[in-house]
């Protein structure tokens, strides 16, 4: 159920109770717990998180690419499909024309060696089952929607002759070749100049909207997604904290978290004596302790907090919190000012 | 008015040679001020990291000067002692706080080390030392006893800027520093710098792509492309009202409320 | 409580081995390293207790089969083979030691200097390392051995300077990686010497491949000395040695009597594989721990 759509058709993709675990060494080590939220069509959902956060492996979840070894539970649901369960030709069929992920560094995902119409061409030939010719000229027509003009000599290249906004370029040229119904893109502007991440920004939403995708969108920055996603979800230690309407959020955070993350933000409009900080580190799912994760950072916990786990809860019609005092906080948690209640050091977090 | 404390004057830095000529900085001057703040913006291929590294002495420029006190510094430092000399002048600290510390020493051994080196005295006043600089940057006795790799990243720029700060320097070279930190430990870092600042007096030569923090942290600001200066003045003005419509490009692609990627600035 | 690690250090699960000075090598490390400290106190102790004179020559016992004053019976010499395999660790440990130590220092030290020189400096020493690369170990040993004498010590150090590359070239580029690393300009910033940072900071932390490297050294090299040995170069009768004896027990094999060539063979084997794979597990270690 998401913020903003109240459709009664089934989402396209609906991650339930998702838990994952990963092995390290020899311990089985918990990096996400129960997260759930759902994608409609054609929707951009955001995922917001810092270090430890999960986000990243939420993603890979959903793509089915976790590392060896890694146990999950819960459900994901595509269309219908039981992603967890798939096997063989329908995985395959799966990964390859109804899910696309985009990665942060392009440069690492792309083979050196093999040109860049390679590339581009290799599973469009391989799934699309047609010819070589057929191909090259598809993907001279991508490289051009993606605003890659001289296509034909690009096509030639390997990719250390691109800069990393092309580059980036390509990969969603790539992404979106097989026409998938969901992108998942993870942090793809998060290593881009500010002014290339506006380009290439334009032209994922453009191609968005023109093919009608849905696209979970993974970002560190609030802002970001605010821009450009419908609804937004924070992730804090492997845990769903709150869900809500991309704008609003900035201006109406439902969780101490989010808030404290708006106002950590130092303003580009104005200089602030000091910005309001919250002491500690984010942590992991597995180092979180009892009760709240967030609380031995929280400047607004209290006892109840540290006591015992809070639940999701939604909050009227505005989207969900996973803060016991969210009800009665509404609305006051960007009011704390500037001056935080304990010192700003990593001694304080203890 | 005082004599700026470093003074940059057509400052060029040109790599390789004939066909591969390649400049990386071109005729960039400017001034900090004693106690100021500079910040540096630029997005990749501005120049700002090789400007930054020829004013610490780590790059070798071209042609132009470099001025510290009046005193030129243009040339990298070629002993260990010129070293030692020009870092109690000016000290810099990393973008990545995963690399810029040596894994296999401890957060105490690091800091010792380097007081040792500008300060020999007994193990008792080094320590004493350690510990003072520890409390500056706000780490506590654990943390001085643990590895790199038992800290996070706001942890471990925290040892980086107290290592800087150990020489005493009067100027520190802040080179994306807070870029690899996520968001809520960015904050305590800036305003670890800013409470630095106001105590110490130490000037900061800031290095960023980020202009929320550049704001934040720096009085004054020059903005840079393909090497070059483009505008400079106070960080206000810059921002606010840009004389240059490169920075008014940089200025409209942060994302901020109101902001469609599909409205875009135009193709600059 | 939030704690100040992002990454926790697992609880070991295992339960530790009962006789273990060195930890973090699991059990192939540990038996490894008791396998090589027996080795060793044998060479160590054992020439002083052997039970019969190693190098008694007695042709009447020729070939004898095992029995209670032979334990393994006796060589084409009638001398004890038991007592030989002995005496002969000796040769077999030492050589190989003495080699790794002295590749080991002057290649550490040649990739060192190179990398923190730089330019001309590392230039020379790369093509210096490329010109020893191009002669086999052996046939340099063998050279040594006509020009110097056979015997051991002509052996070792020819076999010191064939191994010099192997290390020289790792650690060069090892040290490469290291020195580019932001912490090292740190360093340098505040007037470090090149000397310190390279001793304290670079060596460190390159310290892990070149310990594995040192001990596939000592394997090769027990193998050259031994093949050295066999072919008649190296350690000279009537000293023994385990490659020697080896190369003296082909006769025997051909005359059914293998057990002089088989037990040296096999103790080389042994030998080898426990240095090995000690050296491994080390590396292994210093790496999760690094």
């Amino acid at each position: 159920m998401t913020a903003t759509h109240r459709s009664t058709d089934a989402p396209l993709l609906s991650v339930e109770d998702l838990s994952v675990e990963l092995r390290v060494g020899e311990e089985m080590r918990t990096v996400l717990k129960q997260v759930s939220f759902s994608i409609e069509a054609g929707q951009t959902v955001g995922l917001v998180g810092e270090s430890g956060s999960g986000k990243s492996m939420t993603v890979r979840a959903i793509s089915r690419l976790l590392p060896e070894g890694a146990q999950t539970s819960g459900r994901i649901g595509f269309d219908g499909l039981d992603v967890l369960d798939l096997r063989g030709e329908a995985l395959r069929k799966y990964r390859a024309s109804d899910v696309a992920m985009i990665f942060q560094d392009a440069r690492a995902h792309t083979n050196p060696v093999r040109r860049i119409g390679d590339f581009l061409t290799e599973s469009m030939i391989l799934n699309g089952k047609i010819g070589r010719k057929k191909a090259e000229q598809t993907a001279t027509e991508l490289l051009e929607a993606v605003g890659i003009h001289d296509a034909a000599r690009r096509l030639k290249q390997h990719p250390h002759e691109l800069s990393g906004g092309l580059l980036q370029r390509v990969m969603i040229a790539s992404a979106v070749a097989a026409r998938p119904r969901l992108i998942l893109a993870d942090e793809p502007t998060t290593a881009l100049d500010v002014t290339t991440q506006a380009e290439v920004m334009a032209i994922l939403k453009r191609m968005q909207q023109e093919y009608g995708m849905a696209m979970l969108f993974i970002t560190h920055d609030l802002e970001l997604a605010g821009a450009v996603c419908d609804d937004t979800v924070v992730l804090y230690a492997g845990e769903v904290v709150e869900q809500q309407q991309a704008k609003r959020l900035h201006h109406d955070p439902l969780h101490p978290y989010t808030a404290a993350l708006v106002q950590a933000r130092p303003d580009i409009n104005q200089r602030a004596d000091r910005l309001p900080s919250v002491p500690g580190h984010p942590t992991t799912a597995y180092e979180a302790p009892a009760g709240c994760a967030f609380a031995p950072r929280c400047r607004l916990a209290q006892e109840r907090c540290r006591e015992t786990k809070p639940e999701l809860v939604a909050i009227g019609d505005h989207g969900e919190s996973r803060c016991v005092r969210a009800v009665e906080l509404r609305g006051t948690l960007l009011m704390s000012g500037t001056t935080p209640l304990t010192a700003d050091t990593e001694e304080a977090a203890l | 008015m005082t004599a700026p404390l470093l003074e940059v004057r057509n400052l060029t830095k040109q790599f390789g040679s004939g066909r591969t000529l390649a400049t990386a900085v071109s005729d960039v001057s400017f001034d900090l001020a004693e106690g100021g703040a500079l910040g540096i913006v630029g997005e990749s291929g501005s120049g700002k990291t090789t400007t930054a590294r020829m004013v610490m002495g780590l790059e070798r420029p071209t042609s132009g000067t470099i001025t510290y006190r009046g005193e030129d510094r243009t040339a990298p430092p070629r002993s260990a002692r010129e070293w030692k000399r020009r870092g109690r002048e000016i000290q810099i600290v990393f973008q990545d706080p995963y690399t810029s510390l040596d894994r296999r020493q401890t957060v105490g051994d690091c800091l010792a080390e380097v007081v040792r080196l500008h300060f020999p005295a007994d193990r008792e006043a080094v320590r004493a030392r350690v510990e003072e600089l520890a409390q500056l940057v706000g780490l506590d006795d654990r943390q001085l006893r643990a590895l790199p790799r038992a800290l996070s990243g706001g942890q471990r720029q925290r040892v980086a800027i107290a290592r800087a700060l150990a020489a005493e320097p009067r100027v520190l070279i802040l080179d994306e520093a807070v870029s690899a930190l996520d968001v809520s430990i960015q904050a305590q870092i800036l305003n670890l710098l800013t409470d630095i600042r106001a105590e110490q007096g130490i000037s900061f030569l800031f290095i960023s792509h980020d202009l929320a923090v550049i704001r934040q942290i720096c009085d004054d600001t020059i903005v840079m492309r393909f090497g070059e200066v483009v505008e400079q003045g106070p960080t206000e003005r810059v921002l606010d009202a840009p004389e240059q419509a490169y920075t008014q490009l940089l200025r409209d692609s942060v994302p901020q409320d109101g902001w469609d990627p599909l409205a875009g600035p135009a193709r600059f | 409580m939030t704690t100040t690690s992002i990454v926790t250090q697992a609880p070991s699960k295992k339960m530790r081995p009962r006789l273990s000075f060195i930890s973090g090598i699991g059990l192939t490390g540990q038996i490894s390293f008791w396998v090589i400290i027996a080795v060793a106190l044998i060479a160590a102790v054992g020439p002083y207790i052997v039970p019969a004179d190693p190098n008694a020559v007695d042709l009447e016992y020729a070939y004898y089969p095992p029995s209670q004053w032979f334990w393994l019976g006796t060589d084409a010499s009638g001398r004890d083979i038991f007592s030989r395999l002995i005496v002969g660790s000796r040769t077999a440990l030492l050589g190989p030691l003495a080699v790794v130590a002295m590749a080991t220092v002057l290649g550490t030290v040649l990739g060192l200097v190179a990398v923190w020189f730089g330019g001309w400096v590392d230039a020379l020493i790369v093509r210096v390392i490329d010109a020893i690369f191009a002669f086999p170990g052996i046939l340099v040993a063998i050279l040594a051995t006509a020009l110097f004498g056979a015997g051991l010590p002509a052996a070792t150090i020819a076999l010191s300077i064939a191994y010099t590359p192997y290390i020289a070239r790792i650690v060069r580029s090892a040290a490469l990686r290291e020195r580019n690393l932001p912490y090292i300009s740190a360093l340098q910033v505040q007037g470090r010497h090149g000397f310190a940072i390279s001793a304290r900071h670079i060596l460190p932390n390159v310290s892990g491949l070149i310990v594995a490297n040192a001990t596939l050294c000592f394997g090769l090299a027990l193998i050259d000395l031994a093949a050295l040995s066999f072919i008649g170069f190296g350690v000279q009768p009537p000293t023994a040695d385990w490659g020697a004896m080896v190369g003296g027990g082909m006769s025997g094999i051909l005359q059914g009597e293998p057990l002089e060539a088989i037990a040296a063979s096999v103790l080389i084997v042994i030998t080898v594989a426990a240095v090995n794979t000690l050296g491994a597990r080390l590396v292994q270690r210093s790496e999760s721990r690094a």
